[in-house]
């Protein structure tokens, strides 16, 4: 049961994949330390003089001392806006309060006020929805302008825009999941909802404001000259209004406040899955750089990669002589049962019914799920089409879409075409989907979907009885083939916010059981599965 | 041998005793006072019997209440200890006449000793040299002249009346006596009014050296000597024993002395006899004077125990009971050297006042015999001397003694009270200290190099805050885990009058770093433990909003709370308004008073219920506003404080 690994460290071909997949992790690994840091230094020193934490202090000291963090979304908005949104000038992610798992939702005011781009929107929301499908408390470290006015036709409509925060918070506080904002700054108009909406709210003295209307708007509507703080501080929100509880000298104080606030939630994690004692894998999993081709081309054993994630590199592989384009099997990650799902090459029939079944067994027995991906599609042809792959590819596609389990996605190579979808692609709401920056995504390869341009207007000139030179035909392809490299870069996806970010692949094991350990604060429904086409 | 013995006393010498009684098969009863409830010595005892309040008078001065106890619980003997009772001949003669015995010398040896100028007289007469002085009344200068040579120079000469160094004058030759006579005269004269002076021998280089002596009431044997000469304003602080630099005659010719000392007064049971050694020139055996004897077991006695391997309180016991002095005088030897510190809860910056406190951890090192009367979480109350043990080595000689004295204090853990820890470990680093140069006035001499603050390292600070977090101790659930940058969480502490803010970042489940002030320290985590740079993290202890790292003999930090800042609200802290409608009843101060956070300062009388108006704050009231029995609306200004310093 133990996976016995090939891995030769010492090889050529190892040193090489390790500098491979370095050179793509330093990458990405730039742009997230940027965005980490946030608005300008300017703005940054500015936002220190005025006695603040900047946000990721701020998360820092509401989180225990040693708590993880897991990030979501780090690198969103990234290359967008003109780079005026690092980080999409939100700070969020999963960390521990008290022991408890919580998620937090930062504003960082040192990025253009803090104002809400519509990545901004989309961060938000998305890190709303992890704590709903999570059952995690929410913690809303506000301050910020509200709606980034330049761009409110794509954050303030449409159904998943700004008023949809508030909505969510309606909805989690009516299923119990408990509200908590943290006035630290500006929070103005539709951002004023934030703390009214909320369960608990804290207000930093001389420092928070919460109104509809800012004094100028003010004086703008009815001709009334008044402070901030007299209009919306903290000693008229927790004296007068009551729109806010409890008032905080600064920023330490109101985080202490918020702390203390998880700490009489009265929440206990529900009991869902068999948890064992944590042990190490075998193999270390700092060696994945090297068991992974640096090529995405280049097929390998996608056992190598499990066996330098789960507890004592130990795979009960489920059928493994049948459809072995696709290994599934039993583990355990930090003492968490799993069922991995993984890709070992094309997806044959076979493979895909396999699939299903794997996933209709840990839906019978509440196992969360864990995809690692790395698929070019489902095989093509007429033999394939006439044996009904696409009825068999559906069964997969439903078992995965259906299945209440939590599903955990990591994208460890390729992600093409409806391959995505039977591996819980980010359409089928796999709780967590995280990315390893050598992975690519699109519907089709860039080459292929390249060919396919070029073939049907080489027919079309053909058909007027032109020619068209190999090199035309290279010249028309490459625009493609460029828009796809960019465009399935996971930069680029994780900039839009695809997946929930990108991560050291060594770090596979760590964030595979943080967001597992998220997904199971919350209890696992019953399946029920939709229409197999038989 | 007894059955059953009651300890008059509290503290580490109740514990001692005990323990000794304990090995001998005597049950032990306590007595203690309110304070002492919970005490250790109540504790270890078999019994324990109440006798009153906290305050000495109150109790443990209660000489018929502690016999009742004795009575009551079927007591034979009364261990007095040393302090409170020990030296009190009057209780000593009610012990007896309750037909119990007091396990100590007789009230009339007591009585003896009890009466320095007496004492010092029969010791004159029992041929123990006494220091040399005049202190007649005859004035005459050519008188006090003849006396002073008689006594040999060099002489101090005191004003009668005298005291803070006025009217007293030191004279090295006799040509200059007349001269510092006619000066001390006239400044006594202006000073107090009285011209009067004595005169005495002036000890150059004072050395404080006792002997410690165990008698029958007949005979006595003397177990050797101690030095005393470490006090600070005639406190002891480290004794030792032998005494260095002895020579074996002068050990001889002490030994007897304090031994004609005994029997003169037919002594039995232990005691000790001071002497006043000249130690400018080597001791000598013309070169010590009895200064007084104590009729009882003395604090520092565990050093003598350590060299001569005898238990001290076992032979009181024996003799007490009626047996024979267990070894004779030819068979007592000196093996090794000792020491003992006595660690007190003392502010030492503050001038070395007396502190309080709950021991929130109380931890003493291997390799030290600890004689303490207080345990973790017993509490270090304002009734009762504040020594937290008494930390004693031994070792083959004085430098390996020394040595082990060095690590030992080192190795003591002490949270939840400042103490003299620091002051005690400088003093055995001291180097002429550590070269037996010893006298009475060396601490004085160096007092600010021996109470010098070190400062607090980046280092101790870490792990004050890394104390505070838990970081170190948290099982490895993905400890710090972060996808690019690590987080920063801050701790505040504060040392002193210093605020500081530590910043910890978890890096990796064995590796934490530590920013204070500009500099970063980094722990890791070995298979021996958590280490910064190689040396091992040491231990600490956070309650009670301190925490305590164990290394520089204990630095506490205040563990600053972030929740501890009530938002007052501002400005609203100036006037005391009436919370609703209602009859002032009561104002309790007056324009100018300072008042402190919590006062109450006037009552509120309204719906039936009687409301405390309390300052909001520390301050000084400006002005009061409505008088008692004034009727007033809700919002109505009753007080108004000073404005705020800003």
């Amino acid at each position: 049961m133990k996976l016995n690994s090939s891995a030769m460290p010492s090889s050529e071909a190892f040193k090489a994949n390790v500098a491979g997949h370095m050179e793509a992790l330093n990458v990405v690994s730039e742009v997230a330390q940027a965005a980490a840091l946030g608005g300008g230094e300017r703005s940054r020193e500015r936002h220190i003089s005025r006695g603040k934490m900047l946000p990721r202090e701020r998360v820092a000291n509401l989180l225990d001392a040693g708590s993880p963090f897991l990030e979501v979304g780090a690198t969103a908005a990234h290359g967008m806006y003109d780079g005026a949104a690092p980080c999409a000038g939100v700070v969020a992610g999963i960390g521990r309060v008290h022991g408890q798992e919580v998620m937090v939702v930062c504003n960082d005011a040192t990025v253009k006020g803090g104002t809400y781009y519509p990545m901004t929107v989309k961060k938000h929301l998305r890190a709303q929805e992890i704590a709903e499908e999570c059952n995690l408390p929410c913690i809303y470290l506000v301050d910020s302008g509200g709606a980034n006015l330049p761009n409110q036709d794509e954050v303030f409509p449409d159904r998943d825009h700004f008023g949809r925060i508030f909505y969510n918070q309606a909805r989690m506080s009516a299923k119990g999941i408990p509200q908590i904002a943290v006035v630290m700054g500006s929070c103005t108009a539709g951002g004023a909802y934030v703390p009214a909406m909320s369960d608990v709210t804290i207000i930093v003295k001389e420092q928070g404001t919460i109104f509809l209307a800012g004094p100028p708007l003010v004086k703008e509507a009815t001709g009334e000259v008044v402070s901030a703080e007299d209009l919306g501080g903290g000693d008229v929100h927790t004296r007068l209004s009551g729109v806010a509880d409890y008032l905080a000298e600064d920023d330490a104080h109101a985080l202490a406040l918020a702390r203390r606030a998880v700490s009489h939630l009265n929440r206990a994690k529900p009991t869902t899955v068999n948890w064992q004692s944590p042990e190490d894998p075998a193999y270390d999993p700092a060696e994945i750089f090297g068991v992974v081709p640096a090529d995405l081309r280049t097929p390998y054993d996608i056992r190598e990669v499990i066996a330098r994630v789960v507890d004592g590199s130990r795979f009960d592989e489920f059928k493994p002589r049948f459809g072995e384009t696709l290994v599934t099997g039993f583990a355990h990650v930090k003492g968490c049962p799993v069922g991995i799902v993984a890709n070992n090459g094309v997806l044959f029939s076979e493979a895909a019914v396999k699939g299903a079944h794997f996933v209709e067994l840990c839906s019978q027995r509440n196992i969360p799920l864990v995809f690692l991906q790395n698929i070019t599609g489902f095989m093509v042809g007429r033999k394939y089409e006439s044996e009904g792959i696409a009825r068999h590819g559906a069964k997969m596609v439903t078992a995965v879409a259906s299945t209440n389990v939590p599903k955990i996605t990591m994208l460890v190579g390729g992600s093409f075409g409806a391959g995505n979808y039977g591996m819980s692609g980010r359409a089928y709401s796999p709780r967590f989907l995280w990315t390893w920056p050598n992975s690519r995504i699109s519907v089709m390869g860039g080459e292929q979907a390249a060919g396919v341009l070029a073939t049907v207007k080489r027919d079309a000139i053909e058909r007027q009885g032109g020619s068209w030179s190999a090199d035309e035909e290279a010249a028309f392809k490459q625009p493609t083939i460029d828009m796809f490299e960019r465009q399935s870069h996971p930069l680029y996806a994780s900039a839009r916010l695809w997946d929930d970010g990108i991560i050291d692949p060594r770090k596979t094991r760590d964030v595979l059981a943080l967001s597992l350990s998220a997904a199971l604060c919350a209890p696992i429904k019953p399946t029920k599965f939709g229409v197999f086409r038989m | 041998m007894f059955d059953k013995i009651l300890i008059a006393n509290r503290g580490e010498i109740a514990c001692r005793v005990m323990e000794t009684a304990r090995n001998l098969g005597v049950k032990t009863v306590a007595v203690y006072s309110d304070a002492d409830a919970g005490a250790k010595h109540v504790a270890m005892a078999d019994e324990a019997v109440h006798i009153g309040s906290s305050a000495p008078a109150e109790s443990y001065l209660k000489g018929d209440v502690i016999i009742q106890a004795a009575l009551g619980t079927g007591a034979q003997g009364i261990h007095p200890g040393y302090g409170f009772l020990s030296e009190n001949p009057d209780f000593v003669d009610a012990v007896e006449a309750a037909g119990l015995t007091f396990i100590g010398p007789s009230a009339k040896a007591i009585r003896a000793m009890g009466l320095k100028d007496a004492a010092k007289a029969l010791m004159h007469e029992a041929g123990v040299p006494v220091v040399p002085g005049y202190h007649g009344a005859n004035q005459d200068a050519g008188y006090l002249q003849a006396q002073a040579d008689e006594i040999g120079y060099p002489v101090l000469i005191k004003a009668v009346a005298g005291g803070g160094g006025k009217g007293m004058r030191l004279v090295e030759r006799a040509a200059d006596f007349s001269d510092a006579l006619q000066s001390a005269q006239n400044e006594a004269t202006t000073a107090f009014g009285n011209p009067d002076v004595l005169i005495e021998k002036y000890i150059q280089q004072p050395r404080h050296i006792e002997v410690q002596v165990f008698g029958d009431g007949q005979t006595a044997v003397h177990l050797f000597e101690r030095d005393c000469s470490l006090q600070r304003r005639h406190q002891k602080v480290i004794e030792e024993a032998p005494a260095p630099d002895m020579p074996l005659d002068v050990r001889e010719a002490m030994g007897q002395a304090a031994v004609r000392a005994a029997e003169a007064i037919g002594y039995k049971g232990a005691g000790t006899v001071e002497f006043i050694v000249d130690g400018s020139e080597g001791l000598r055996t013309d070169g010590f004077w009895f200064m007084e004897m104590n009729t009882r077991l003395q604090v520092e006695h565990p050093v003598t125990e350590l060299i001569t391997g005898v238990d001290l309180v076992e032979w009181q016991l024996r003799v007490a009971s009626g047996e024979p002095i267990p070894v004779a005088q030819e068979d007592l030897t000196i093996n090794g050297w000792a020491f003992e510190a006595r660690l007190y809860a003392e502010d030492v910056p503050k001038g070395f006042l007396p502190a309080t406190g709950t021991l929130s951890h109380l931890a003493f090192p291997e390799g030290c015999r600890a004689d303490s009367g207080v345990r973790s979480g017993d509490t270090i109350s304002p009734f009762y001397d504040p020594m937290i043990a008494k930390v004693i080595v031994h070792g083959p000689s004085r430098a390996a003694a020394l040595s082990k004295m060095r690590q030992a204090l080192a190795g003591c853990e002490v949270a939840g009270t400042v103490t003299n820890l620091a002051f005690l470990g400088a003093l055995c680093a001291h180097d002429g200290f550590a070269k037996g140069e010893v006298d009475t006035g060396l601490i004085a001499r160096d007092i600010n190099a021996l109470t010098a603050m070190e400062a607090v390292s980046a280092e101790i600070t870490a792990q004050a805050a890394l104390a505070v977090s838990g970081v170190l101790d948290k099982p490895a659930d993905a400890p710090g885990f972060v996808l690019w940058r690590p987080l920063r969480h801050r701790v505040y502490l504060r040392q002193g009058e210093e605020d500081i803010t530590t910043k910890i970042k978890v890096l990796s489940e064995d590796q934490v770093a530590v920013e204070v002030d500009d500099k970063e320290v980094v722990a890791q985590r070995t298979p021996t433990g958590w280490r910064m740079g190689g040396k091992r993290v040491a231990q600490s202890v956070v309650a009670g909003g301190k925490v305590t790292v164990f290394e520089n003999y204990g630095v506490a930090f205040n563990v600053v709370d972030p929740l501890d800042r009530a938002a007052a609200g501002g400005a609203a802290g100036n006037i005391i308004e009436a919370p609703m409608p209602g009859l002032v009843k009561a104002v309790f101060v007056k324009a100018g008073q300072s008042v402190t956070e919590g006062d109450r300062l006037a009552i509120l009388e309204a719906m039936k219920m009687e409301h405390s108006l309390l300052a909001a704050r520390d301050g000084t009231v400006a002005e009061v506003l409505a008088e008692a029995g004034a009727q007033v609306e809700a919002g109505a200004a009753l007080i108004r404080l000073e404005d705020e310093e800003a």
